[in-house]
């Protein structure tokens, strides 16, 4: 095997393991806040790839165009999730908080199929379309844009929490909420910002995906089990840990394919959560358990 | 003069258990007030109802003249009342100087005022030379006054301090004693719930001792020393 062979596979891992830590940052945020895991997070990165393809059927407007505004709705999307559903379970036990929000994917992948029929959808020949050759190695532009545009959202997410007034009261809340509250940070309205963020960035990894992945109502399935693997391996509520786990998966996935065959490719990453639960259940940069 | 602090024939009930029943008293600006009573008289709870986490189920609390029984602690914080726990519970996973942070961003926007803000708080309470510090890695002692820096941090009117001086050696409760000075020379009224007796004592203006959920006396630290019904609460009958 030549040496641009694997580099352009490893490559290749990396652009996509960018997506998979977007998705998976916005997942890691709502844990870490509120300690409820997001089944259908898949399906609020379904909903940001339906705005993008909608917008651009409808209106001939490109994704990147319209990404604010998907951005927005996206937001929006989870605000009232949490006003509607999760703020009703936040201190009910597990299992009722798993059953809600694994309903909530059912109910969001039926939303789509009877609004948008099971088919498949692509937006074609969007603005980010075409390839890049670099010293003898191919790229789509999708997957470059793509990559770049995750690599901006998961910084600005990094840059709200650690250097802003609101992101600390997040952060703050996530490590104890009652001291928090103490500091006069009213808990909900953190876990409402927290569920908006995590739909926002599921949202625009939607939009970025849009341009070279398939549109259907179950697309969230092939992104929420790889972004739970990302965010075991990072540390459950770390966001800088989450990006390097997703570039990690995301190498580990495509390399192992090639290696091994393409087949194998889910089987490679879930044996790697399965090590990672073994060797380190706290995850790359998560925070041990008190 | 308002008192800062009015607890008007205070109740609180868990189902049938009474936890707080009919408790009264004042305090006043700058001044120290010490809570006292065996295990379970009801101390945490009373400080719980200030606090606003729990709801009374009677009676009214006034601060700075306003009925706030019923506020939640974020609202009680804005107002001016700041609390400390028995336990320590400071943001494990943040700098010494981030926690500070969060209780100055409440009241300041900008996010370089609050920092400079925090740093004097910790300077404050001692603990200048360990900003950059996972709060984690400090000492219990070191622990319990970045809580009260965090605390002092939002710039109350009023402070709640919850078994501040438990389980630190005799030098280190003087140190404690120090503080509490300081902070009521800077013009914020302490209401303390301690066991150690000779950490209270010396700085109290004013000591109210429960007992069962009830207030059985009040007065200066030198009466409650000499009451009845405090000796036979504290030593049986």
């Amino acid at each position: 095997m030549s040496g641009e062979i694997l580099l352009q596979t490893i490559l290749s891992g990396v652009l996509i393991g960018l997506i998979y830590a977007l998705v998976a940052v916005g997942l890691t945020m709502i844990y870490g806040v509120m300690d409820i895991v997001n089944f259908a997070h898949g399906e609020f990165l379904m909903f940001g790839m339906y705005s993008s393809f909608w917008l651009f059927a409808l209106f001939g407007l490109d994704p990147l165009v319209t990404l604010p505004l998907t951005v927005l709705m996206l937001f929006a999307l989870g605000l009232a999730v949490y006003q509607v559903v999760i703020k009703r379970i936040t201190n009910a036990p597990m299992l009722s908080q798993i059953f809600a929000t694994f309903g909530l994917m059912i109910l969001f992948r039926g939303i789509a199929q009877f609004l948008w029929k099971p088919d498949f959808r692509t937006v074609e020949n969007s603005l980010s379309s075409g390839k890049v050759i670099f010293s003898g190695l191919h790229f789509g532009l999708p997957q470059i844009i793509a990559a770049l545009g995750a690599v901006l959202a998961t910084g600005a997410t990094w840059w709200f929490i650690n250097r802003t007034r609101l992101g600390a009261a997040l952060e703050a809340t996530a490590q104890d909420k009652e001291a928090a509250q103490l500091m006069g940070i009213p808990s909900q309205r953190m876990f409402a910002l927290a569920w908006g963020i995590g739909a926002a960035c599921a949202g625009v990894a939607g939009v970025l995906l849009s341009t070279f992945f398939p549109i259907f109502p179950e697309v969230g399935a092939n992104f929420i089990l790889i972004a739970f693997v990302v965010v075991a391996l990072g540390g459950f509520g770390s966001v800088s840990g989450a990006f390097w786990a997703g570039i990690i998966v995301g190498v580990v996935e495509v390399l192992g394919g090639f290696l091994l065959g393409p087949e194998y490719k889910l089987a490679i990453v879930l044996a790697l959560f399965l090590a990672v639960i073994l060797v380190r259940p706290q995850g790359l940069m998560g925070r041990a358990q008190t | 003069m308002n008192p800062l602090l009015e607890v008007d024939n205070l109740g609180k009930r868990f189902g049938g258990l009474v936890a707080n029943e009919g408790i009264s008293f004042r305090l006043d600006d700058s001044q120290i007030v010490g809570l006292i009573g065996p295990n379970g008289a009801g101390k945490t709870t009373l400080f719980n109802c200030i606090a606003g986490f729990y709801p009374p189920s009677e009676g009214s609390i006034r601060f700075r003249g306003n009925a706030v029984a019923g506020l939640t602690p974020p609202e009680m914080a804005r107002l001016g009342v700041a609390r400390t726990f028995q336990i320590v519970r400071i943001f494990a996973s943040m700098t010494v100087l981030e926690n500070a942070m969060v209780g100055t961003m409440l009241r300041n926007k900008r996010v370089p005022v609050a920092r400079q803000r925090a740093r004097d708080a910790l300077e404050f309470c001692g603990l200048g030379g360990r900003l950059d510090l996972p709060a984690v890695n400090l000492t219990v002692a070191e622990q319990r006054r970045l809580e009260v820096a965090r605390a002092l941090a939002t710039e109350p009117k009023l402070l709640l301090l919850d078994e501040t001086m438990a389980g630190l050696t005799p030098s280190e409760v003087q140190e404690a004693v120090r503080l509490v000075k300081a902070i009521q020379a800077r013009g914020i009224a302490c209401l303390i719930v301690e066991h150690v007796m000779e950490g209270i004592m010396p700085i109290a203006d004013h000591m109210v001792v429960l007992d069962y959920g009830r207030k059985i006396a009040e007065g200066t630290p030198a009466e409650i020393s000499r009451n009845p019904a405090v000796l036979a609460a504290y030593l049986g009958e």
